[in-house]
């Protein structure tokens, strides 16, 4: 069994959108407007139950020698964004119908044809990727083309990235691709270079690595993905206390009173 | 831009014209920036363009009645089963049956008018899986309804002098079913919310369970009431959970959380606020004031008591669902 993933590398973006064009194509996915955003040239915003493939243009405060030969003009980045296949999936968990299933690639599926639009799986998510369409009523996201990895096809968005920008491959070797990348960035002078890989989380690792500039914060990546479950204890112990007290209450009201009528 | 005359420049003589072309200037002018971009820069604060990180529940305005219906539900099942072994009067036994079982009707109505088509539900039948607060929550919700439907049907049986010796059984096993199912019922929708990654949702994890179990105790007395019971055994139940309530929003109030804001601030703030004070300090001081009243007045004052406690259960439940909303919106990676 292999462990299939990403690795987005930002630096090698180029902002062409190619991925999101040949995602859309390939799986059916309707458009999603036509809506000037006003925020540089990224119109679709955000991962969606339309967008599995997202190209962020993060363009930063000023800072002098970031954004070019002018210390007025802003840092610039592309990125393209993805469903991150978490090695502990909280949307995974969450799902109560079983349509959320982890893939002999070790990818998160959403089985469409089993999804009942209950939307839980959209608040357990700590990246904000799987959304429900209101149209169709389900819930959706990447499929990491789990139809082409059957056929041995490499995912759309990868196989039409101009710039292999988007690489696909077995997770350990992408993270050591990433790693002599990064080594390479850094030889080059890129200082602000990062790999984005939250294996010390509750997320434990991800099936989809960055590899951008400036604060990972700018991408919306948050440092420490959590996933609900580890809340579950604390929640369930909480309701054991009050399911304890609603009953001990209960009965202390009606042994208490004879459950006579005034 | 108002400025600009809506006639075809044709129309116009050439003078005006020319001022036309200076009020196009001026507005173009307008366009021009000047000094820093008014959009928003993607930083480490602001996260990505101020957008949200995470998605907004996906939910419609079934699911927080549903956790109004389900949770009175749940408190009346609870009620239903002590008041029937502790030898209440037959009729609270009977009506908070019959609020169970109505509760136990219209939750899957309300779920189902959420997902949008009937087969959808059955989809959350086809699994059980502990890890999830929503297939437990659908189970218990099942488990709750057989158990009341055995217990009315036991009831209707016995009315009618039927099977005697069975309709017993099934008022005493349903009875006990409303009540195993009812009490995570009551209470396992402060899970599900807490258990997620919506930020005031998740910090709450530990209070929603009991916030909610007094919420949903707090409406199944006051139907009970609003029914016209008043035995005492209600009137300490809903002294019990509007004295929480009151705890809980005082606990709410005082804490200083930036995850908590939207508890505090804005429509959302509001609301719970407002349902805080219609399901703790009104009914509280109602209820106290006719302990010391004369009866009819008493009778009188516990039935605002109970309207005021339904209403406050159900808003505190919307305002929950609605501070979501408002938490997701505001989410940024830290």
């Amino acid at each position: 069994m292999t462990t299939s993933a990403f690795l987005t590398d930002s630096t090698l973006c180029i902002g062409c959108k190619a991925c999101e064009v040949a995602c859309k194509e390939w799986n059916g996915v309707a458009a999603d407007g036509l809506d000037w955003s006003g925020l540089s040239y990224d119109n679709t915003l955000s991962l969606g139950a339309r967008t599995w493939r997202h190209v962020k243009f993060v363009e930063g405060i000023p800072e002098a020698g970031k954004g070019g030969n002018d210390p007025a003009s802003s840092p610039w980045n592309f990125s393209s964004d993805v469903c991150k296949h978490c090695q502990t999936a909280g949307c995974l968990e969450a799902c109560p119908t079983g349509a959320l299933v982890r893939t002999e690639f070790e990818s998160v599926y959403l089985q469409s044809d089993v999804c009942n639009g209950c939307g839980y799986c959209v608040v357990s998510c700590p990246f904000g990727v799987v959304e429900k369409d209101v149209e169709d009523g389900r819930a959706f996201k990447c499929t990491f083309c789990y139809d082409r990895q059957k056929a041995g096809l490499t995912p759309a968005c990868a196989k039409v990235c101009p710039t292999e920008s988007i690489q696909f491959g077995e997770l350990q070797d992408l993270r050591e691709r990433a790693d002599r990348r990064l080594t390479e960035l850094r030889r080059r002078g890129v200082e602000d270079a990062s790999i984005y890989d939250p294996v010390d989380s509750a997320v434990n690792g991800t099936h989809a690595i960055f590899i951008v500039r400036g604060d990972q914060k700018m991408y919306n990546l948050p440092p420490n993905p959590e996933v609900p479950t580890q809340y579950l204890r604390t929640g369930w112990t909480s309701a054991a206390i009050a399911a304890g007290a609603l009953l001990a209450g209960t009965l202390l009201a009606f042994m208490g009173s004879g459950g006579k009528k005034i | 831009m108002s400025e600009l005359p809506n006639s075809s420049p044709d129309a116009l003589p050439a003078i005006d014209k020319e001022n036309r072309l200076v009020l196009i200037q001026r507005e173009a002018l307008a366009f021009v920036p000047s000094g820093v971009s008014p959009a928003p820069r993607a930083s480490a604060k602001n996260g990505y363009y101020e957008l949200p990180m995470l998605k907004e529940p996906s939910w419609t305005w079934e699911i927080p009645l549903y956790f109004f219906v389900g949770g009175a539900a749940g408190g009346a099942g609870v009620i239903a089963t002590v008041a029937q072994f502790s030898g209440a009067s037959p009729d609270l036994v009977w009506d908070a049956r019959r609020l169970s079982l109505a509760g136990a009707f219209l939750s899957p109505v309300l779920l189902i008018s959420d997902l949008g088509r009937p087969e959808r539900f059955l989809a959350m039948l086809r699994v059980f899986k502990p890890q999830s607060p929503m297939s437990v929550g659908v189970w218990v919700l099942m488990g709750f309804s057989a158990g009341t439907s055995t217990a009315n049907l036991g009831e209707w049986l016995a009315a009618r002098g039927r099977f005697e010796t069975l309709a017993k059984l099934m008022q005493i096993v349903g009875d006990l079913g409303a009540l195993v199912f009812g009490l995570p019922l009551a209470t396992y929708t402060g899970v599900l919310i807490g258990a997620t990654v919506i930020p005031v949702w998740n910090r709450n994890v530990s209070l929603l369970p009991v916030h909610f179990a007094a919420s949903g105790l707090n409406a199944a007395v006051g139907l009970l009431e609003i029914a016209g019971h008043r035995t005492p055994a209600l009137q300490w139940l809903g002294m019990g959970s509007a004295i929480a309530e009151t705890g809980i929003g005082v606990m709410i109030e005082t804490r200083s959380d930036p995850a908590e804001e939207p508890l505090k601030r804005g429509p959302s703030g509001w609301l719970i606020r407002l349902g805080g004070v219609l399901s703790g300090p009104v009914p509280l001081a109602l209820r106290a004031i006719s302990l010391f009243s004369k009866r009819g007045r008493a009778s009188k004052l516990r039935r605002y008591a109970a309207i005021s406690s339904v209403v406050g259960s159900a808003i505190t439940r919307a305002a929950w669902i609605h501070a979501g909303h408002v938490s997701a919106r505001q989410s940024r990676p830290a």
